[in-house]
């Protein structure tokens, strides 16, 4: 929190423990190797003075068991530590399947935030307590990097692709926000602040807007840019059906495999020639500089929200009846 | 005391002016034409940091404006690593000890050698004068894209400076490389060698195999940002993380350019002025191998949070502990150097208490950050600054004083103030530990680094840093003044001041311009100090 003078992180996510935890166990390992050799220079610096410089030392050369004792012990230890990092790491990078999604995009300098109940928000982030929560992100220019210290995570913002971090709050309250890889005149003016709010207090904030759903801009856009005319929801269009097919495996003209997720969606928008799906012709432009990055977003959270075709193709998905909230 | 004469002909005396210098292929006067601009890089790079800590005493951005920031710690870092670390112990003491240590006359390519001082003079002075017109804000890292579509300041210039000093430090390498292999006395055998010269040739290693990429990779950045090739930029085709691999595949080993010829004095120094053979020398030899070799493969650790794959984070991280091993070893091994040794409190020794005290937490500090879940919390912040400060600043540089203390009645055949040597080492030990420890604690906190202004509830910490910046100064232009007094006024050294063995100390000082009056033979192990009778002044 925002206090006078911290010594340490206020922890406000589920994982903040995890990482503190982590963090003590190589602070206590490391200081007592630094100790004790810290110790043992003074002793034999004090024990083995000779001020006239004259006298020589004991003829000692080395030792091999000693040699490989110090080799292999502290081997072993970085070992254990390794593994213990590594276990924490992988649950700071592996969302539960149910999270709650929010986009955001960095540009110099500042963080826009879209919550797909349709609400925006500039350098403030709020979520609710108590569920894990997913950002998606990018970046519009050069590299960012969305950072939460009280929650212990932190991801570049990089141009060109998506990158995501997720957190459970587990303690409403106001936290910093910073922008942590260097990104030119305004680097640190690009902070702001991220703000845990009780469960009911978010769904009062979440309805204080006027914006649409982030899905049914999703479809306007869609409508719009006439993808609606070659992406047939019955699958007998130019281009595949796109009913169901967030998450679930694509098969490509080159022969390879692709789970459609955020990351491929948005790169079959921008450069549709890269990954072409199977059985189909590269015949779809384009949409580079049509649409933005936040298009892009609300177009995959369309996608997201489309069901699964049933058959007979006929019953075409209709728009997004109502929109999943929770994701 | 006797003061004894200094010797009547010397590589200083025997030919004057300035052509004699500027032309010439000794390897003891171009060490010290690189001490001259080093020293200067070194003052610069002092001064951006004195602006860097001024305006970070208040949390607010007031001192100097964004951009002037952004310069002030770009050009901090480029002048420091490019120009201070790299070249710091092998170019000055490397150039002046080498030969003298294996008992040639010169380096294999003399001229070659002073060509090198050249290119790394105009490299330079052209970054220098990027500097002077405008500057450059792309932080020492020229992450792209803001390097090739972003900036507005000098990246082209900064960046030929840059690429051509690496050929200086690629040229170093060669030229030690064959040194060592074809200029050894009769009877220096490999496993005679002083261990400052097995770390100069693991140091040669990194510098030929890594300064080209380096090269390649300004190169390729240039290609982007003065001719538009879609190599980093996205909207090109391009990946901005690719200059990331291609920087850190240099940069990285970069950091052992630094460090390991600082770790080779420091095993002479300790021999030395514990009376005794190193405890386990070819564990100390082979783990500056193993460092080398091992560094290229570690350079992935600073993309953690730069979105590569999880899996191949877990290799990278894997072996940067594995890199740790080597280095624990040479600690431990220098640390059972003292035991039942004869310990000569001499102001070289403190140097190496310094080191031994700031490596040990540099080097312990880099196991937090390659812990993969806590690197994500600490990258990219202040924890990241105050570790590599302690690894380079707290590390090399504390190395080089060590080493340049213990060679300076070598190089001018005349003794400085030990009580002075000795009050100066204490200084920037206080003065480091003031300036980059409350580092560590604001890294925990979450200041990210580069930041200009920052929240006032961090404003504690960068008080403290900034004093101790302040002691850190005053310790660091002791020695230019003592050093200065002493080449006028200094008592005369004699050939061997510390009763040290190796054949440097065997030959007069300063030493003849042909090193030796005789072919040196060698008949002994380095540091048979228990064999000797010692006499010291």
């Amino acid at each position: 929190m925002l206090s006078a003078i911290p010594l340490f992180p206020a922890q406000a996510s589920t994982f903040a423990a995890d990482v503190d935890r982590l963090y003590f166990l190589i602070l206590a390992v490391t200081s007592f190797f630094a100790i004790a050799v810290v110790i043992f220079v003074a002793i034999f610096a004090v024990k083995y003075r000779d001020e006239s410089g004259t006298k020589v030392g004991a003829p000692i050369h080395g030792s091999i068991p000693l040699e490989l004792a110090w080799s292999f012990i502290p081997f072993v230890i970085a070992l254990g530590i390794f593994a213990y990092a590594t276990v924490v790491y992988f649950e700071l990078v592996r969302p539960p399947a149910e999270t709650l999604q929010i986009y955001s995009t960095g540009k110099r300098w500042m963080w826009r935030f879209q919550h797909i109940s349709g609400r925006a928000e500039i350098n403030e982030l709020h979520v609710p307590r108590g569920r894990p929560v997913k950002v998606t992100f990018t970046s519009e220019d050069v590299l960012h990097d969305l950072y939460i210290p009280a929650f212990r995570v932190k991801a570049d913002a990089i141009p060109g692709r998506y990158s995501e971090i997720w957190f459970e709050p587990s303690q409403a309250g106001t936290f910093h926000l910073f922008c942590a890889e260097y990104c030119g005149t305004s680097h640190s003016g690009m902070i702001g602040r991220v703000v845990v709010m009780e469960p009911a207090d978010y769904q009062a904030w979440l309805s204080g807007s006027d914006g649409q759903p982030l899905a049914v801009r999703g479809q306007q856009l869609f409508q719009q840019l006439g993808c609606v005319s070659c992406h047939l929801n019955d699958g007998t269009g130019r281009g595949p059906s796109l009913a169901g097919v967030y998450g679930a495996k694509v098969e490509l003209a080159n022969g390879a495999g692709v789970v459609a997720d955020d990351g491929y969606i948005r790169e079959s928008i921008l450069t549709p020639q890269m990954k072409l799906v199977s059985g189909f012709q590269p015949v779809m432009p384009t949409f580079q500089g049509l649409v933005n990055e936040e298009g892009v977003m609300s177009l995959i959270e369309y996608i997201k929200s489309l069901p699964p075709a049933v058959k007979p193709a006929a019953q075409a998905a209709q728009a997004p009846a109502a929109p999943p909230a929770q994701r | 005391m006797t003061t004894t004469a200094l010797p009547r002909r010397t590589y200083l005396n025997h030919e004057f002016g300035i052509k004699s210098w500027l032309l010439t292929k000794d390897h003891k006067r171009i060490g010290l034409l690189y001490l001259v601009f080093v020293t200067l890089a070194f003052m610069l790079g002092g001064l951006f940091a004195a602006g860097i800590r001024a305006e970070l005493t208040t949390p607010a951005g007031d001192l100097v404006s964004s951009d002037t920031y952004n310069k002030l710690f770009t050009m901090h870092g480029i002048m420091m690593v490019f120009f201070v670390l790299i070249p710091a112990v092998p170019a000055i003491l490397g150039n002046f000890v080498l030969p003298l240590m294996i008992g040639a006359k010169d380096v294999a390519f003399p001229k070659i050698n002073l060509i090198s001082w050249y290119i790394f003079v105009i490299g330079m002075f052209i970054t220098l004068s990027a500097m002077v017109f405008g500057g450059v804000d792309t932080g020492w890292t020229f992450y792209t894209p803001y390097s090739t579509q972003a900036s507005n300041s000098n990246v082209m210039a900064t960046g030929i400076g840059v690429f051509i000093t690496g050929f200086s430090s690629i040229l170093t390498g060669v030229n030690f490389m064959v040194t060592i292999h074809r200029m050894r006395a009769p009877g220096m055998t490999w496993f005679r060698l002083p261990l400052l010269v097995w770390a100069l040739y693991a140091t040669s290693l990194v510098q030929i195999l890594g300064t080209p990429v380096i090269a390649i990779t300004v190169f390729m950045l240039a290609l982007e940002r003065g001719l538009g090739f879609g190599i980093f930029n996205p909207v090109l085709g391009g990946d901005p993380v690719l200059f990331q691999h291609l920087f850190w595949f240099y940069s990285h080993p970069a950091v052992y350019i630094m460090i390991l010829p600082p770790m080779g004095v420091i095993s002479e120094v300790i021999a030395c002025f514990s009376r005794k053979s190193i405890f386990g020398y070819s564990f100390v030899a082979f783990s500056s191998l193993a460092i080398a070799v091992f560094g290229f493969v570690v350079w992935a650790h600073h993309l953690f949070v730069a979105g590569i794959s999880p899996y191949s984070a877990m290799v990278f991280s894997f072996l940067s502990f594995a890199v740790a091993i080597p280095s624990a070893v040479k600690t431990f091994n220098w640390t059972a150097t003292m035991y039942k040794g004869a310990i000569w409190w001499k102001a070289p020794m403190f140097y190496v208490f310094g080191f031994m005290g700031l490596f040990l937490v540099g080097g312990l500090t880099g196991l937090f950050l390659a812990a993969l879940g806590l690197d994500v919390h600490l990258h990219d912040t202040y924890f990241v600054v105050a570790h590599f400060h302690y690894i380079m600043v707290g590390g090399a540089i504390m190395g080089f004083f060590a080493g340049l203390h213990y060679y300076w009645p070598k190089i001018t055949g005349r003794m400085y103030s030990d009580t002075l040597g000795k009050f100066s080492a204490v200084l920037i030990f206080v003065g480091f530990n003031l300036t980059f420890f409350p580092q560590f604690v604001l890294g925990y906190l979450g200041m990210p680094r580069r930041y200009h202004a920052y929240p006032p509830e961090f404003q504690v910490f960068n008080v403290l840093s900034t004093a101790g910046a302040t002691v850190l100064a005053v310790g660091y232009a002791l020695p230019v003044l003592y050093f200065t007094y002493s080449i006028f006024k200094g008592e005369a050294a004699g050939n061997n001041p510390w009763g040290a063995t190796g054949l440097e100390w065997t030959t007069q000082s300063p030493p003849l311009p042909e090193n030796f009056p005789d072919q040196p033979v060698v008949t002994e192990e380095a540091y048979d100090y228990s064999k000797r009778e010692i006499k010291v002044a």
